[in-house]
């Protein structure tokens, strides 16, 4: 509802009741949508037979008492079966053990979720700063120099993203498996690259092209050459789009599933693939999983409020400015 | 705006050291260049290569063998590859319509600026930041028929007991099973690129509207819409390109169970080429996917353009 008010600076506002309104469906709906994420977060402070009780139980300390289970389990590295087979195991190493077997707790194998998350950390990180500074360096050059065939050079980088990741994933298990490439870390990195590295060519174009040229210029006539000017001018200038830049290809190799759970068996796997396999006794140890699941979720909860204004850049390679 | 580099002044032309800024374009191109060559448009012409072949991944030294086309008839004729194709358009047009309905509904309302809406706005953009795979895993946990929260919160508001059905066991309700998921997940997208359109709409439109004492509803059909068509164009473009080619989410939260009825045609091309083995015949179902997606994306990309130049 618009109330037609013509103030001097001519803003159409919306009337009260409307805003209220307005307000009440959009709450109602991010209570919602955020219910499911809720969910998973107290799944993993819950005892395994709590997590799958009926009716559920909801509030910690009230329904339920709060356990620590699911992160043990998560972060336990040593197989345990029977209550037997505890009793001969090597003395308890570490807290997380030292609970588990006070209380009994069994888990079939051991798990593996710390080298998954470091390798996760690894491969985001290290393919977020190669698609940054291949990214920036390209980004600079299409922004400020004169290119043959500019647009179609800029057209292809794009084109790569539309592929689907299966339909190139046989050729590169293949061209891995010869070059000693599969299942590594510099694989899964140099792979995450190419696919971020149009986006990063993409945003930062965007980000550079903003930056007046006669900034370098200025500097160039000081003396500095065009790369020193490059080091104290222009990158100074586009941190910002570089922060926001290197946020959304973290964001993604961090999240990325399916060239992970494709090439990746062991040595290099990722979180992602690794999350849904966590097996307990008797099936699915779902508080262990709800904490994998927190564990892998709280960075990009992080990110998601530190981006919330290039959001929409990075989400549409910059097609909608905002 | 970069129609090439500025004449460079006397004064710099003097000043120049180190390298010429040809030898610099060139050199910050081309790590990105060889790089999208080497793992992406390289192993593109290999899978064309690779689909008029019989090669088995798992079988390396068997003789290679040329089938011409033969792999591209035998899916373009079989049955159950078209099957699959309905399964992919039918989860395509629905997470579609529902995401651009209620993502440009919630646009609306953030729109009216109600007081706290960054605050709200932030809190619905969560669940597209997150791992798909991550998210199928987790909503398997909430389909869970006897455990899970989803059965329980609908027998909780319907009276259906829970136990009596099972959102990722039932041919009927598998498809919605993902449905929901990948609505929840994409809806903000959607949003954002609303917003977006919304907020491009400059004021003084509204304002003459009202001078002509236009009614809100036909302010909204003959200006918010229209306005923000190009943008909702664009977010439906992405969500069609993405959600052709679904994987992650799928796999996790069904792996195309069960039987066939969620099996969409990534499943498929994976399920040939990761568990048959059949690299040659996978292939040929990439390119025929690649080519699908490129060809309707540039049939789509022109009528936006059309839509735009209004």
């Amino acid at each position: 509802m618009r109330s037609g008010v013509s103030t001097a600076h001519s803003v159409v506002e919306p009337s009260g009741p409307a805003k209220l309104a307005a307000g009440f469906i959009v709450i109602l709906y991010a209570l919602l949508a955020l219910t499911p994420l809720i969910w998973i977060g107290l799944t993993s402070i819950k005892t395994p037979p709590d997590s799958i009780s009926y009716p559920p139980k909801v509030l910690p300390f009230v329904d339920f008492q709060p356990s620590l289970e699911g992160f043990c389990n998560l972060f336990n590295t040593r197989s345990r079966q029977t209550q037997d087979y505890i009793n001969a195991l090597p003395p308890p190493n570490g807290a997380c053990e030292e609970i588990t077997r006070s209380r009994s707790m069994v888990v079939v194998g051991p798990s593996n979720y710390t080298p998954r998350f470091i390798n996760s950390l690894i491969i985001a990180f290290g393919s977020t700063f190669l698609s940054v500074l291949l990214g920036a360096a390209a980004a600079y050059a299409f922004s400020r120099f004169k290119i043959p065939l500019k647009d179609d050079l800029l057209f292809f980088i794009l084109s790569t993203r539309m592929m689907p990741p299966i339909a190139i994933a046989i050729p590169i298990y293949l061209m891995y498996r010869e070059l000693g490439l599969s299942d590594t870390r510099i694989g899964m990195i140099l792979l995450y690259t190419s696919v971020n590295v149009s986006l990063a060519v993409w945003l930062l174009k965007g980000f550079i092209d903003e930056i007046p040229r006669e900034y370098e210029e200025a500097a160039m006539i000081d003396g500095y050459t065009r790369l020193q000017a490059i080091w104290k001018v222009v990158l100074p200038q586009a941190t910002t789009g570089i922060v926001a830049t290197a946020i959304f290809c973290l964001i993604f190799a961090w999240n990325e599933y399916a060239f992970a759970v494709l090439l990746t068996s062991g040595a290099a796997q990722t979180a992602p693939p690794f999350i849904p396999i966590i097996i307990g006794e008797g099936g699915q140890d779902w508080p262990a999983v709800a904490a994998g699941t927190t564990l892998f979720l709280i960075p990009i909860l992080v990110f998601t409020v530190l981006l919330r204004k290039h959001l929409l850049r990075g989400i549409t390679f910059g097609a909608v400015r905002k | 705006m970069s129609k090439g580099a500025m004449p460079v002044p006397a004064a710099l032309v003097r000043h120049a050291r180190g390298l010429s800024d040809r030898a610099i374009a060139w050199l910050f191109i081309a790590p990105t260049m060889i790089l999208l060559l080497a793992i992406n448009l390289f192993p593109l012409i290999w899978t064309i290569r690779l689909s008029f072949t019989n090669y088995r991944a798992n079988r390396p030294n068997a003789p290679l063998r040329d089938v011409g086309i033969e792999h591209y008839q035998t899916i373009l004729t079989d049955p159950d590859v078209w099957q699959r194709m309905q399964a992919t358009a039918h989860f395509v047009f629905w997470t579609i319509l529902l995401q651009t309905v209620i993502g440009f509904a919630l646009a609306y309302f953030i729109d009216r600026k109600f007081r706290g809406h960054g605050f709200w706005t932030t809190i619905i953009l969560i669940p597209m930041m997150l791992s798909p795979a991550v998210v199928g895993n987790f909503w398997t946990f909430l389909y869970q028929p006897q455990i899970g929260l989803f059965n329980y919160v609908i027998s909780f508001f319907t009276g259906v007991p829970p136990s009596s059905f099972q959102m990722l066991g039932d041919v009927q309700l598998s498809p919605w099973a993902i449905i929901i998921v990948d609505t929840w997940m994409w809806t903000p997208y959607v949003m954002l690129i609303c917003l977006a359109g919304l907020r491009s709409i400059p004021d003084y439109i509204y304002e003459a509207a009202e001078v002509d004492r236009a009614s809100n509803w036909r302010q909204f059909i003959s200006i918010t819409l229209p306005m923000c068509l190009p943008f909702i164009m664009l977010a439906v473009l992405f969500r069609g390109i993405e959600n052709f080619k679904m994987f992650d989410m799928v796999n996790l939260l069904t792996s195309g169970g069960p039987g066939s009825t969620t099996e969409l045609a990534s499943i498929t091309l994976k399920r040939a080429a990761f568990e048959a083995w059949r690299t040659g015949y996978s292939s040929a179902f990439a390119i025929i996917m690649f080519v699908a997606i490129f060809g309707l994306a540039n049939i789509y990309v022109k009528a936006l353009n059309r839509v735009k130049a209004r």
